[in-house]
């Protein structure tokens, strides 16, 4: 992998358009199905214009990719889905337009899971994307594309999402720093919507320090997203704490061995810093899963309810009537994973249950997220596994549903929260698996744990 | 239909939401104009507006403002803290699947309009409460195809709720004329009824006297004039009657009410009511409110209907009259200066009796915002008359003149002498016209009349007075010159 200092060094020692061309040489020539769309034609001309001086910025000429779940320029936003194969947006997302206002450029659209639903890629309507180590596994997902564009050193960074893991566990999966901000800290404006209380705007990146970086320009108030925060991110007097939890819930039983050991060395290391560590419990993390997969669906139902075939995207059962242009463009434009997400929505939501299940839900995640707070009234941070196992292999479960969900046990719990958390790199399994650690902090702590990541960051490998 | 006899047997009870478009310069949660008249189909629209993925809504603070101030019309509470909620189901004009609305915590709470009524009464209906919400686009269908227009879709509207404490067509109408005054004097709305600013959905239903519980209702929607309220209220009693009396029940579902045709049919039934599965909205946070921030929205709040009916109790007005009056604002606010200049005496009910009279549409408005009619030149006008200066008719032409241009800056009196209509209350010169009416051959038989007797032929002569004197005579002293010459 290489770092944005070192694409910046290589651009000075040729120019952006080698650097660039070469990166969309790579994007094209990849096997593991990482691109969706490549932005040939945008991304040489804006090189171009790069070394001919006609754009700066601290990032000029950095290319980058995006999850195909922003909207940009040139070539369509497909969420990876059949609804949105041939959709080109009119405009673009405040998150690349803040890249590109840096003068980084964007080369191209990376797979995920149809609409960011699930943990693997294998939801995509367009192919499951390879693991970066290992072909025959999952990139993870659902930012997978992401995560292995940047293992696979083709991009220094990628722009992704996470409403309940979708960053951190891909980053885990194939060994680059990934970032789930706080909610409300970057924009969500112009990012197809997975779970609008959730869906948080984060980077992948080979290096944490690159991480801080890109969240200076990307973090920040945003008029046209009313649930951003006022700026809060800042790199100055950078505190890095002293005080660790280690979630004892994410320790134990279910957990794999060799993951298990990785996190317990990164621990150890952590004391040898001079950090105090502890263990600590979190009892109602055993509902994150239920109040996950009850509040997220129905935000899902909702936010898709706009894919009608009537505007834009998919038109099915024109001839017929207008049921038909909503069932036959709903059926054709969604797939299997998307259809389960609406009609749990859908259930929890409808007349008799909505209390019964989404407000009961609502209670309990206020209940988990009082359980942080009082713990982020005593430590600075929180340290565990991003990822019960490593990536798992192409297949092995897409015909169980349900063990799919309890994957995200680990993740789901700060995103619930608003929380910030990030997946740092700590090593590997016997057979050459990354594994993440997953640092977890107060809200609008990002760079606080950013900070603890980079203090044994490449001191595992 | 039913009789008279059955009708007589029942009551009616009738519940009404209202919805009123804000008068905001963009729509609820976008920049797009919110002005939607007379504007080519779809070009009032961002992104927002036709749920382009990734597209997120802004609320605009201006329409909580107006909201706001309808409460405070209302007479409701405002709620500190509110919130949207999505309302889902799929149809071609609403095009995030979802309407925005506010289900749970609305931000207008309960309240009480009082109602006058024709017959000088008046009706208190309780206000449930009042929400903020969207409105949906516009579909107009054709022969297999519809096509859809988004102009409308996202303009902020509130839907005031009331309680079912309305139990005639005729109060339901003057409920829904007095909302009208409420929202237009607070200036929310434009109140353009044609571009359906103002539309109501009635809700009706009828047990026999007395009975403990209320019938079962039929909603009849859309309806957006204050006649087809009326009317339809009226049908849908003689038909739910009809029902009852032959033993078939009345459905709950929703009708449509023609003008053309005059009555209501079914729209939808209740079976096939959906489940709209309200959920919180996440996009957009709660709308927290300040005691101090609901004083300042509802700052310089003008005078409403019931105030001004208040002030106006000695004037022993025609309630007509006062109503009237009442559906233009802005004479409303000229008249009120001159009760609070003049009391309550002839001059100012004269002014009142003008205004009436003339036609509500030949009312300028324009001339009464642009100072052009002041209520110091109107209470000028009415004291001439008093002081015998100008006839009553010389008066109401003058009257019309103060809305012309022609006339600007002039004062009353100025424009009687220029158009040579003051009043000539020399008797010199009006015996001579008295003496030349009485020559006239045709009044010989008024004169008669009134010689044997008959007063009321006086009035004709006098008649002819003013006429001969173009209404400059003053009518008592002709009268009086007329009986010391005959």
């Amino acid at each position: 992998m290489t770092s944005i200092q070192a694409v910046q060094s290589q651009i000075a020692e040729s120019s952006a358009e080698a650097v660039v061309a070469s990166a969309l040489q790579k994007a094209h020539a990849d096997t593991h199905n990482t691109f969706l769309n490549i932005m040939e034609h945008s991304a040489l001309e804006r090189a171009r214009q790069v070394d001919r001086g006609d754009i700066i910025g601290p990032l000029a000429g950095v290319p980058f990719a995006v999850k195909d779940n922003f909207l940009t320029h040139e070539v369509p936003t497909t969420a990876a889905s059949n609804f949105l194969e041939d959709f080109v947006s009119p405009l673009q997302a405040t998150a690349v337009k803040k890249l590109e206002a840096q003068g980084a450029i964007c080369i191209g659209k990376v797979n995920l899971d149809a609409f960011a639903h699930g943990g693997s890629t294998e939801n995509s309507a367009f192919g499951v994307t390879k693991n970066a180590v290992d072909e025959t596994r999952v990139a993870g997902g659902s930012s997978g594309g992401s995560a292995v564009a940047v293992a696979l050193d083709i991009v220094p960074f990628a722009l992704g999402t996470d409403t309940g893991g979708s960053i951190r566990q891909p980053a885990s999966f194939n060994g680059v720093v990934g970032l789930k901000p706080t909610y409300g800290a970057v924009s969500r404006y112009g990012v197809v919507a997975m779970a609008s209380g959730t869906d948080t705007i984060g980077v992948l990146s080979s290096t944490v320090g690159d991480a801080e970086l890109l969240m200076t320009f990307l973090s920040g108030q945003d008029a046209r997203d009313m649930t951003t925060l006022p700026d809060f991110f800042s790199l100055d007097e950078q505190n890095n704490g002293k005080k660790l939890g280690v979630i004892k819930e994410f320790m134990g039983e279910g957990v794999d061995e060799q993951v298990r050991a990785r996190i317990e060395a990164a621990v150890e290391q952590y004391k040898t810093l001079g950090y105090d560590v502890e263990e600590v419990s979190l009892p109602l993390l055993k509902y994150a899963i239920a109040i996950y997969y009850t509040v997220i669906p129905a935000e899902i139902s909702s936010n898709l309810a706009r894919y009608d075939g009537v505007r834009y995207g998919t038109q099915k059962g024109k001839d017929g009537s207008l049921t038909d242009v909503y069932e036959l463009s709903r059926h054709a434009g969604f797939v299997q994973e998307n259809k389960r997400r609406i009609i749990i929505g859908n259930y929890v939501l409808s007349s008799g249950f909505f209390d019964a299940y989404y407000q009961k839900a609502q209670k309990a995640r206020t209940l988990l997220i009082n359980e942080f707070t009082t713990l982020f009234a005593e430590y600075d941070a929180l340290l565990g596994p991003v990822s019960p196992s490593p990536a798992f292999t192409i297949g092995e479960s897409v015909d169980d549903p349900l063990e799919v969900y309890l994957r995200d046990v680990m993740t789901v719990p700060a995103s619930l929260a608003g929380l910030p958390a990030l997946s740092v790199p700590v090593g590997a399994t016997d057979s050459g698996l990354p594994v993440g650690l997953q640092i977890i902090g107060a809200r609008k702590s990002d760079a606080k744990i950013l900070a603890i990541a980079r203090e044994i960051e490449g001191k595992n490998e | 239909m039913a009789t008279q006899e059955q009708l007589q047997k029942y009551d009616m009870t009738i519940g009404i939401e209202c919805h009123v478009q804000l008068a905001t310069r963009t729509k609820l949660f976008s920049t797009a104009n919110n002005d939607a008249r007379e504007v080519t189909p779809n070009s009032n629209i961002t992104p927002v507006d036709y749920g382009l993925p990734g597209m997120l809504p802004v609320l605009n603070w201006e329409a909580v403002r107006l909201a706001v101030r309808a409460g405070r019309a209302l007479g409701s509470e405002i709620a500190m803290h509110s919130h949207f909620d999505r309302k889902h189901y799929f149809y071609p004009d609403l095009p995030k699947g979802y309407q925005t609305t506010q289900m749970y915590e609305p931000i207008i709470g309960a309240g009480l309009v009082a109602v006058p009524l024709d017959d000088g009464t008046t009706v208190e209906v309780r206000i449930h409460h009042a929400h903020m919400e969207e409105d949906a686009g516009k579909l107009t269908h054709f022969d297999g195809y519809s096509l859809v227009d988004l102009n409308r879709a996202g303009t902020p509207l509130i839907e005031i709720v009331s309680e079912p404490d309305i139990h005639s067509a005729a109060a339901a109408r003057a409920y829904a004329t007095e909302l009208y005054r409420l929202m237009t004097y607070a200036g929310v709305t434009r109140g353009d009824l044609y571009h359906g600013n103002m539309r109501f959905d009635v809700n009706i239903s009828v047990a026999l006297k007395g009975a403990a519980t209320l019938g079962t209702r039929a909603e009849v929607k859309n309806l957006n004039s204050f006649r087809s309220i009326e009317r339809a209220a009226e049908y849908e009693f003689k038909r739910q009657v009809a029902l009852l009396e032959r033993g078939e029940p009345v459905l709950q579902e929703t009708r449509g009410w023609s003008d053309d045709t005059q009555v209501t049919t079914s729209q939808r039934s209740k079976e096939d009511a959906q489940d709209y599965r309200y959920m919180p909205d996440p996009d957009i946070p709660p709308i927290v409110l300040t005691a101090d921030d609901i004083t300042l929205m509802q700052a310089d709040f003008p005078k409403l209907p019931s105030e001004y009916r208040q002030s106006w109790g000695d004037l022993e007005l025609d309630s007509s009259v006062i109503a009237t009056i009442l559906d233009h604002q802005p004479v409303a606010r000229l008249l009120d200066a001159i009760v609070a200049q003049h009391g309550t005496g002839n001059l100012v009910r004269r002014a009142f009796n003008w205004f009436a009279s003339v036609q509500a549409e030949d009312i300028d408005t324009a001339a009464l915002e642009s100072g052009l009619v002041d209520s110091h030149r109107v209470a000028e006008l009415s004291k001439m008359v008093e002081d015998n200066k100008l006839s009553s008719t010389s008066a109401k032409d003058v009257f019309l003149s103060l809305f012309d241009e022609l006339y600007k800056g002039k004062t009353a009196e100025e424009i009687a002498l220029e158009k040579n209509l003051l009043q000539v209350s020399d008797e010199g010169a009006i015996a001579a016209v008295v003496d030349e009416v009485l020559a006239d051959p045709a009044s010989t038989k008024a004169i008669e009349d009134i010689r044997s007797g008959n007063d009321k032929a006086i009035g004709y002569l006098v008649g002819q007075i003013m006429k001969k004197s173009k209404g400059k005579a003053n009518p008592s002293l002709a009268q009086k010159l007329v009986r010391e010459k005959l």
